[in-house]
């Protein structure tokens, strides 16, 4: 399947994964992966700090849109922004856009947002949902990507609209509850892209968090990305000793174990992520995107390159059945 | 320099801090083996474990009393108990306790804004989970408690949690909104009925009727709430607590650990143990460049990229190292120390306290 039409199915991703699985490292591959195809894309980010500023050599995002990698080039690539949207400014900015700008302090001074944001919990994860569908729905880019909370989180996240539904009755937050569930609910509008690694315990929880996610939202899932896979290079399995006693027959006998150790941690590492590849192929049936292992503790704008190249030959990989 | 056998065996408390996915669950559940093999009576309060692992323990979906202590069915020289914790069912205990009569918990735990509290209030995982720790710290049948914290995006929540959400009971809104009048009485004062209209404008009438009904109920319980907050708060800061930090030698994660470690130190608290787990393995140092062309090249590829995955790891691990100035530190392999059964624990808890 040709990205850009990956990226055109829907005007959001919502990217979702357990904490250090590499969710937002993936949010900003993806965002530059659909900007190459052509889509100009805003990231979201919830909380300030994170990779994203790292990938793409670029302050620490902000309220404020920012261009993280800028559009043109050989490739004719669109632009990648990005942004913070905070609930603590969603809700101002909320109550702003009622006529309630003048009580705002009051109802900090006082406590009274406490009190409102305990009366109906997940008022916050709604009002944040609510900016992106204003954004969305006024086209502020071609693709919205939102690094959504961790796993877990991601599910009552997303749950917040329904379960305030309930609780509100009629009113300004009805609406917007319903908005956001209108969203959710098309594909057209919105899909999740589930993050996992090849390990046992990843892998148990992006199945928990598909099926919550399918049965108690109903939103569309994307092809799951499972992240760090190692390669193994081809002749790595062969016969060391006897390669090293015909090539480097001086080595000395330590050097030689740093080889011979490396190369077995490695064979062991590449079939205990494939193991968990498989089970994961058996137990959820969603297509996947491979991205490889980086090896380096300080990933930059060159491995967020190094990302979006593989995103890309994976998504070619799919067929129309897969999305 | 202590080792975290000397705090398995010296301590009554031992907290486990650090942030989401770092495997701060299974290094609590095999620190507590490793006390309870040393021959102590142990309690793990465990927080949203991975299912083999809960499965292992006998916390699985099928246990009794999921807000009771368990004794795990292993032999060891010592006692080994676990509980799951439920916040909500701790939550209520709390009212219970701190109730003045019968209808006053009634009022309460059937109170829909009482449940929001005790159900998704931000920092009420954290604030139960300490309260957990507090009573099984007073809990005769145990000689140390080891406690997983939630993972959380402010590094000290489960410090500051307690009183956050006991000042929040003890509201000063309900100050400005009802004047008491004696018993029960909801008198709500004339100058606040416009603003509250305005509230319930943002969310709904019934819902600020519940929040009023809630803090009336919680009428005469501060006291008794805010006391038990600061006997919580001491516990922490005691001698016989220890912190041990768990983190993995990721650059970002790293990043939140050195915060960690500092906020802690601000509240006087300083980190005895830390816990790296997910490390990789070391491969000699020399990068035999010159064997790269021939055909032992997939093999000189293999190691250079494992030497720099470990030169990355050991960077960011001094970085954070040279911020704990007095701490046992423990490095746990990455790839075979995955564990899902009481087993596996054992093979971790020998990594943590080597011999």
């Amino acid at each position: 399947m040709d990205p850009a039409r990956l990226f055109a199915a829907s005007r959001v991703l919502i990217v979702a994964g357990k904490g250090g699985v590499g969710k937002s490292t993936m949010s900003a591959a993806l965002a530059r992966t659909a900007a190459r195809a052509g889509s100009s894309t805003l990231l979201i980010r919830l909380t300030p700090g994170g990779p994203i500023s790292r990938l793409f050599a670029q302050p620490e995002l902000t309220t404020l849109e920012q261009t993280l990698h800028p559009g043109g080039g050989p490739g004719g690539d669109a632009d990648v922004r990005g942004r913070l949207v905070t609930p603590d400014k969603a809700l101002a900015e909320y109550l702003a856009d009622h006529g309630l700008a003048r009580i705002t302090r009051r109802l900090a001074s006082t406590g009274a947002i406490d009190v409102v944001t305990t009366a109906a919990p997940g008022i916050r994860d709604l009002l944040v949902l609510g900016r992106v569908k204003a954004m969305e729905t006024m086209k502020a880019a071609d693709l919205i990507v939102l690094d959504a909370p961790a796993a877990g989180h991601a599910v009552s996240f997303l749950q917040s609209p329904t379960g305030l539904r309930g609780a509100v009755g009629a009113g300004p937050i009805a609406t917007q509850a319903d908005d956001v569930l209108a969203m959710l609910a098309d594909p057209e509008r919105c899909r999740v892209m589930l993050v996992t690694l090849a390990e046992e315990t990843p892998v148990n929880e992006v199945i928990e968090t598909a099926f919550a996610l399918e049965d108690e939202i109903g939103v569309a899932l994307g092809p799951v990305i499972v992240n760090g896979l190692v390669d193994v290079p081809e002749g790595l399995d062969g016969n060391i000793d006897a390669l090293l006693a015909e090539n480097a027959p001086k080595l000395s006998a330590n050097d030689a174990a740093a080889l011979r150790d490396a190369a077995a941690f490695r064979l062991r590492w590449a079939t205990r992520q494939r193991e968990q590849v498989a089970r994961l192929s058996d137990s959820l049936p969603l297509a996947q995107l491979t991205t490889p292992q980086l090896f380096t503790s300080e990933p930059g704008p060159r491995d967020l390159e190094t990302l979006a190249d593989s995103l890309t030959v994976e998504i070619n990989k799919l067929t129309e059945d897969d999305v | 320099m202590s080792s975290l056998a000397a705090l398995l065996q010296e301590r009554s408390v031992i907290v486990c801090v650090g942030a989401g996915g770092v495997g701060k669950t299974t290094t609590a559940a095999a620190l507590a083996l490793e006390a309870a093999n040393r021959g102590r009576r142990v309690c793990v309060v465990t927080i949203d474990p991975a299912r083999r692992l809960s499965d292992a323990m006998g916390l699985g979906a099928d246990a009794p009393l999921s807000n009771e202590p368990q004794r795990v069915d292993v032999k060891v020289n010592g006692e080994l108990w676990a509980v799951m914790l439920d916040t909500s069912t701790t939550f209520d205990a709390l009212i219970r306790t701190y109730a003045l009569n019968d209808e006053q918990t009634n009022n309460i735990l059937t109170n829909d804004f009482y449940r929001n509290i005790a159900e998704s209030m931000s920092g009420a995982h954290e604030y139960m989970a300490m309260e957990k720790l507090y009573e099984l710290h007073n809990d005769d049948r145990f000689d140390l408690v080891i406690v997983d914290t939630p993972p959380t995006s402010n590094a000290i929540d489960f410090l500051e949690a307690p009183d956050r959400i006991t000042g929040f009971l003890d509201h000063r809104l309900y100050k400005v909104l009802v004047t008491p009048s004696g018993g029960f009485a909801r008198v709500v004062n004339f100058a606040a009925q416009g603003f509250l209209r305005t509230i319930a404008r943002i969310v709904s009438a019934s819902v600020v009727d519940d929040a009023i009904e809630f803090f009336a109920a919680f009428d005469g319980m501060e006291e008794g709430f805010r006391g038990r907050a600061v006997a919580v708060h001491n516990l922490l800061i005691a001698d016989t607590t220890s912190f041990v930090l768990v983190t993995v030698p990721r650059n970002d994660t790293i990043d939140d650990a050195i915060v960690f470690v500092e906020k802690l130190a601000e509240a006087d608290i300083n980190v005895e143990g830390l816990v790296v787990n997910r490390v990789h393995p070391h491969f000699g140092t020399n990068e035999l460049s010159g064997l790269a062309q021939g055909p032992l090249a997939p093999f000189v590829t293999v190691l250079h990229e494992s030497q720099q995955v470990a030169a990355g790891e050991q960077n960011v691990l001094e970085t954070l190292t040279r911020t704990l100035t007095n701490g046992a530190v423990v490095n746990v392999p990455f790839l075979d120390t995955d564990v899902h059964d009481l087993e596996g624990l054992g093979r971790l808890s020998r990594w943590l306290t080597p011999t």
